[in-house]
């Protein structure tokens, strides 16, 4: 079953991660530096506190009418002269893609970043149909290169340092030299890509909101690559979950401000781009067709609770993975899936299942630290904490999450009765706790104990009890 | 397929939650920043300049003047511009020798890709600004398409000083977005193109322009 084998995956790249000593040098810094510029940004805790409960009120007005907002958006766009398409599943939403690339005989398409995107594997199945995806995006060409996917949502190779870079542009660019300046490595790509960007057919991207109101498309970006992506070429692929549309065009100031602070601690990033249309008549540049590709793929099983729909008002900032203690120490690839840290931890299991991601859920310490810097208050302990419990859930009725009780068993549940059992009969504990004193020291060192004993010593027993001290203090049964 | 694919997402989320209660929070309502107009023309240049823009704040009879000056101390193939804009209309009148050519950008881009993409310097006007951020605002139309901004390495924008806002949403609403309709693309523009791609270093000059000359004219 699959069980057991995400686990044994999941903890194999844990080791692997933590036993890395420059990919732990590599993160150390980065993230550190990450999470001080946004400290910066947001000194003054007192007006951010307003800022966020403002962005969760947006966010949370959005997802309380998504299907009129997604049906506003799609008439909008429609009239606007965007064609909007739905997708149930990646497969379908690839699909789409697919026939778009293919009714305008593309063969190059230019990407801007999109987590969508890598969450479909736009560009292994492309790859499949001999279509070239490149990535545009530094990061993610960098990445590309190296056949890698991306380890960090906002920055994609946090993972390597400028001489992994400089090795890896020197032996897989025709002619680069060798360099570790990263001004010229800058140079090189922007060498490399200009060509692609004049001669791309088309430009895929993502959206970071998408406004109902109005029917606009924006997109956040310092490169001016997804500027490129999305203005250059004759068609233009935009993709998004279904979850990033808001209302009203006046709800996009103060997420756009959430956002690129809490990403990078920038107040605004270079380029804020706005698209509501295809080129219109008489215009000199600018797609002929757009394409809005509105993708589903697990979000509405999560819309479907209540409880678990905070989980969609993520605006993918990244700020939960910069001061997440375990993401810091692992980086993104050790989760084993897209989308790594605290919200890929929430969001996951959600999407694919607890078997198949449910492990992704015990990757943390509640500490909360991705709760105080959420921009739009995800309650992220909260969902951890029902995630780890419907893992052992088994009754049909009462659970929603697919996958649950994937890591029930008997043995364990054998336990836990007894241990209810020992607890619930005062005669049971008296006599467990005595032996327990007496001959703690010398239980067999098996199963989980073994597991939990392998790194740890085992503390020894007390030899008298709580309930023995208490009582000897004079204290009463019921204080 | 995607006929479907619309009903059953749609109607998903349709379906009635069988517990639990989804709750809108209420929202606060936020001060935005009244600066005056020195203040506000003061917080642009100087986010700007962060972001390592190259301000320059002069009168209005004098900024072809400072133009022509920096245009004079560069080695350019020439300056891309709409001529059917007011700009345009300036930057012809004003035209001399010495100064590199004016492009003028009248063809759709499917006849002119090639020079767009090896021309060194383009020049725009601007609707606005936003002095909290500090971001231009750029409203491209048929006379001034998009990738003017884009292409050249260096982009030369002009603001007025009058259309300075405090805040993007007081552009928004001051500016009327929504009353006359959006066009078919809106930028907010804080300085040249940068990464931090590689080890958070920030690097200007990636994909956009490498240099970003703001003249707000007083």
């Amino acid at each position: 079953m699959a069980k057991t084998e995400d686990v044994a995956i999941f903890e194999r790249n844990v080791a692997k991660a933590l036993g890395d000593g420059q990919l732990r040098r590599n993160l150390r810094s980065a993230m550190a530096t990450m999470s001080q510029r946004r400290r910066t940004l947001f000194a003054d805790t007192e007006a951010f506190e307003q800022l966020r409960t403002l962005g969760q009120s947006i966010r949370r007005r959005a997802l309380s009418q998504l299907p009129e907002l997604l049906e506003q958006l799609e008439q909008r766009c429609t009239a606007n002269g965007i064609q909007v398409h739905w997708a149930e599943t990646a497969a379908e939403a690839n699909a789409i893609v697919l026939d778009i690339l293919r009714r305008h005989g593309a063969t190059r398409v230019i990407k801007g970043k999109s987590m969508v995107s890598e969450e479909m594997h736009l560009n292994h199945f492309l790859e499949e149909q001999g279509i070239e995806a490149l990535e545009t995006d530094l990061g993610e060409y960098i990445i590309q290169l190296d056949g890698e996917t991306p380890s960090h949502i906002i920055v994609p190779a946090i993972h390597k340092n400028k001489d992994q870079i400089a090795h890896l542009f020197h032996e897989r660019i025709p002619d680069a030299p060798y360099t570790e300046v990263v001004e010229e490595l800058n140079a090189i790509a922007r060498g490399e890509l200009r060509e692609k960007f004049r001669t791309g057919d088309v430009g895929v991207s993502g959206v970071n909101f998408a406004v109902a109101e109005t029917g606009t498309l924006c997109l956040v970006e310092n490169e001016g690559n997804g500027r490129m992506c999305t203005t250059a070429p004759p068609v233009h692929i935009a993709l998004m979950g279904l979850e990033k549309v808001v209302e009203k065009l006046q709800d996009v100031p103060p997420l756009l401000r959430l956002l690129t602070g809490s990403a990078t601690g920038q107040p605004i990033t270079t380029y804020f781009n706005m698209i509501t249309s295809p080129r219109r008549s008489g215009e000199l540049d600018g797609p002929h067709e757009v394409h809005l590709v509105i993708l589903d793929n697990g979000r509405s099983g999560i819309y479907a609770d209540p409880e678990r729909r905070t989980t969609l008002q993520c605006i993918r900032c990244g700020a939960c993975l910069n001061h997440c203690p375990i993401y810091t120490r692992l980086g993104g690839h050790a989760y084993g899936h897209v989308y790594p840290g605290p919200i890929g931890s929430i969001l996951t299991p959600q999407l694919k299942g607890l078997d198949e991601a449910g492990v992704m859920a015990t990757a943390s310490t509640f500490c909360g630290a991705c709760e105080e810097v959420c921009p739009v208050k995800i309650p992220f302990t909260e969902i951890l904490r029902m995630l780890r419990n419907e893992a052992y859930a088994r009754d049909e009725s009462e659970h929603e999450v697919q996958g649950h009780g994937y890591r029930y068993t008997t043995v364990e549940a054998l336990s836990w009765k007894s241990w209810a059992l020992y607890n619930t009969s005062p005669a049971l504990a008296r006599i467990g706790a005595q032996m327990l004193s007496k001959f703690g020291q010398h239980l067999p060192m098996i199963g989980p104990l073994k597991e939990w004993t392998r790194v740890r010593t085992p503390p020894p027993f007390a030899p008298k009890t709580l309930h023995e001290l208490a009582q000897q203090r004079g204290l009463d049964d019921d204080r | 397929m995607t006929a479907n694919a619309r009903e059953n997402i749609l109607s998903r989320l349709r379906a009635i939650p069988t517990h639990g209660r989804y709750t809108v929070p209420e929202a606060p309502v936020i001060a935005g920043l009244a600066l005056s107009r020195e203040e506000r023309i003061d917080r642009l240049r100087r986010m700007l300049e962060v972001m390592h823009a190259e301000v320059q704040v002069v009168a209005a009879r004098e900024w072809l003047g400072e133009l022509k000056t920096l245009l004079r101390t560069r080695a350019l193939n020439g300056l891309l511009y709409a001529p059917a804009t007011p700009l345009g209309a300036v930057l012809e009148a004003a035209w001399e020798e010495g100064l590199p050519p004016l492009v003028p950008y009248v063809e759709p881009v499917e006849q002119c890709r090639e020079s767009l993409f090896t021309i060194d310097a383009g020049i725009t006007s601007t609707r606005g600004a936003i002095a909290e951020t500090g971001a231009l605002i750029l409203w491209p139309s048929v006379a001034e398409p998009r990738l003017m901004s884009l292409t050249p390495g260096l982009h030369i924008a002009v603001l007025e000083a009058e259309a300075i806002f405090n805040t993007f949403a007081e552009a928004i609403d001051r500016q009327g977005w929504l009353e006359q309709g959006m066009p078919t693309n809106v930028l907010l523009i804080s300085g040249p193109s940068k990464t931090a791609d590689i080890e958070l270093t920030l690097t200007f000059g990636v994909h956009g322009p490498k240099e970003l000359v703001v003249f707000i004219l007083q």
